[in-house]
């Protein structure tokens, strides 16, 4: 196991550089265009101002070496400066903690709302419940985000006054409940859909039947010799949504007002901030290479069949 | 041998452990209904098991003898199986009008299932000392500490090696003998009172077999268990059953003495079986088969099932069903001509 998790955290060196490079090649060296364009207002930017900027951002010199530079900083922490002198660690800072918050609501709206609705829907199929449950994923899953986003905001928050149609600067629990539901909404359909299947399919099997033969209690043969089995993929599904959810959710957060590092990216990329896309990618992949390892931990948790050497 | 087993069966009655009629089917009768039709599995399947015996449920697969084990351990899928009449009586009183509570109760504790496969009997995700301590923590709210030693004599008893260090291992980390060991000693962690077997040798290598067997024996002789012994095995049978019950398309066609049943088969049927057993002193002949299939059970012949496969066949067969006859001490048997049989030289 240790050896394992050692060879997995080797292979993210080069999956991270190899990202990073491409990362910074694209917004740098690819995007056509002068960088200092628009940066000054109406007019253009005084000479003074972009030798300073050439400098700083070694402009002059070949993309390797800007890369080098920036990889440099990266390892000491420093992730740069906007053109205007911010500090991008400072950008993040503030962001990340609101895209986390809403994560992990929309993460526990997920798993429990989908996981209820598929254990439910999977023990007793054709059901009227599990009927109600197909029906209503497929709802989920053929409306786009904006749509349930939108309709939630207007029914909810402006027609019934049941919330805050958006969320304000604490970013108080009760306020990200909505939100969190809209941004989790698709994937709840799909970790319904898998537990349904999970389940039903399980409840047929010979340890199932085993477990009842042993004289227990359904309850327990339903959630713990049932339940540890059907969640196996669910958990796979919830990891691997963790990751997405982590970077950011551009419509959502857009919707809500929620300061988070999904609309920070979308600005950046518009305005042409080129250091701040970049570092904020560089970030969302690693998060996302870390959220992938764990999965595969997880996996091995629930399943002792799978065994890392 | 039939005098030890008499003399042990009433030093158990003395023991504490009732003697006498443990289990009865009575005219069970069950159908499969599946979109294609309905099948009709089980067609008056009547039979018995008493404390310190075992009866052995012969026939091939598709007969119905599972199913009627799974009926008897309400276990059964439904749908698509569904009890259409007879009874399952347990110390005399129907297991099918039951509550479910009450029905749940008796499992573990006074009749245990052993299963065909133990790799997917067992569940994959626990430690098999865990799905054994599970029962004494569950159905008599042991401690941890308690019912993990118990396990662990549980596991030695059935002859597993280390059992203490097995305790924390998976079912996929047993080799199949160990395995099946393991699923015996779960079945029995609860002492029940009828152990029914169904073909707990079928998944096991011919040299595990005969040792899975053997203790399978040696713990109902210990116990006094009322074992149902299901396989399409003969060479099985002789070995450990004192009844034997050949079951064909959803009945059983004869039940006799393991003696009586192997020295003069009262059942057309049963005497293919037989014959079907290779002999070594017969070597370079052709196997001997039953000519023809089972019958389809959506669409049972009329008259004695058998008689589409049946040597001695005759016009009477195609028209009437034969019952179930005794046709001497302890033995019965549902052919039109099992007199002729047995008195045949």
């Amino acid at each position: 196991m240790g050896r394992y998790l050692l060879r997995r955290l080797l292979q993210l060196v080069p999956v991270f550089i190899g990202t990073t490079l491409l990362i910074y090649v694209l917004v740098w060296v690819m995007v056509p265009g002068d960088p200092f364009a628009g940066k000054c207002g109406e007019r253009p930017c005084p000479p003074g101002f972009v030798a300073m900027m050439t400098e700083k951002f070694h402009l002059d010199q070949p993309w390797y070496v800007q890369y080098a530079h920036y990889m440099q900083n990266l390892f000491q922490g420093d992730f740069g400066t906007t053109f205007s002198g911010r500090s991008i660690n400072d950008i993040i800072a503030s962001a990340y903690p609101n895209t986390l918050k809403l994560a992990l609501v929309a993460l526990a709206i997920e798993a429990i709302i989908g996981l209820t609705a598929g254990v439910l829907s999977g023990l007793r199929r054709n059901g009227f419940l599990d009927n109600l449950v197909l029906v209503s994923t497929l709802f989920l899953i053929a409306l786009p985000i904006f749509v349930i986003g939108f309709l939630l905001q207007w029914l909810l928050g402006v027609q019934w006054h049941i919330v805050e149609p958006t969320v304000s600067n604490e970013m108080r629990l009760s306020e990200l409940i909505m939100p969190g539901f809209v941004l989790g909404s698709i994937s709840m359909a799909y970790i319904a859909r898998v537990a349904r299947t999970s389940i039903s399919e399980n409840r047929r099997s010979d340890y199932v039947r085993t477990a009842i033969a042993k004289g227990l209690p359904m309850r327990r043969v339903v959630g713990v010799h049932l339940l540890r089995n059907s969640l196996i993929p669910v958990v796979t599904l919830l990891g691997t949504d963790l990751g997405a959810l982590m970077g950011g959710a551009i419509v959502t957060e857009g919707i809500f007002n929620i300061k988070g590092i999904g609309g920070t990216v979308y600005r950046s990329i518009t305005t042409k901030e080129s250091a701040t896309v970049v570092s904020i990618v560089v970030i969302l992949v690693l998060v996302y290479l870390l959220m992938n390892l764990l999965v595969d931990l997880l996996y091995a948790a629930l399943d002792p069949r799978i065994r890392y050497e | 041998m039939s005098d030890i087993l008499v003399s042990e069966q009433s030093a158990a009655g003395a023991s504490g452990r009732p003697a006498g009629r443990l289990l009865e089917v009575d005219d069970l009768r069950v159908e499969f209904r599946t979109r294609d039709g309905v099948a009709k599995v089980i067609n008056g399947v009547t039979y018995h098991v008493d404390a310190g015996e075992t009866l052995a449920v012969l026939g091939e697969s598709g007969s119905g003898k599972s199913v009627t084990a799974q009926t008897i351990m309400g276990i059964l899928d439904t749908p698509p199986g569904h009890v259409t009449g007879g009874q399952v009586r347990y110390h005399g009183k129907d297991m099918l009008a039951m509550s479910f509570e009450e029905r749940r109760r008796i499992r573990g504790e006074g009749i245990a299932m052993i299963f065909q496969d133990a790799l997917s009997a067992l569940n994959p995700v626990f430690t098999v000392g865990f799905q054994i301590a599970e029962q004494y923590r569950v159905r008599r709210g042991m401690s941890r500490a308690d019912a993990k030693k118990r396990a662990i004599e549980m596991l030695d008893q059935v002859k597993i090696p280390n059992a203490k260090g097995r305790f924390n291992n998976y079912p996929h980390q047993f080799s199949g003998g160990m395995r099946q060991r393991a699923m015996i000693a779960m079945s029995l962690a609860l002492d029940p009172e009828v152990l029914i077997a169904d073909e707990p040798t079928t998944a096991l290598d011919v040299t595990v077999q005969a040792q899975i067997m053997d203790l399978l024996a040696e713990l109902q002789r210990e116990r006094q268990m009322g074992m149902i012994l299901i396989t399409h095995d003969l060479g099985v049978v002789a070995d450990v059953a004192d009844r034997i019950a050949v079951m064909y398309a959803g009945r059983i066609v004869e039940e006799a003495d393991v003696y009586d049943l192997y020295a003069k088969p009262a059942h057309p049927y049963t005497l293919g079986l037989l014959n079907s057993i290779p002999r070594l002193d017969e070597k370079g002949q052709e196997l001997r088969t039953i000519k023809g299939l089972p019958p389809n059970l959506m669409n049972i012949p009329p008259g004695c099932p058998f008689n589409p496969r049946c040597p001695m066949a005759q016009p009477v067969c195609r028209e009437k069903v034969p019952p179930l006859l005794q046709i001497g001490a302890g033995r019965a048997s549902a052919c039109h001509f099992a007199e002729e049989l047995v008195n045949r030289d």
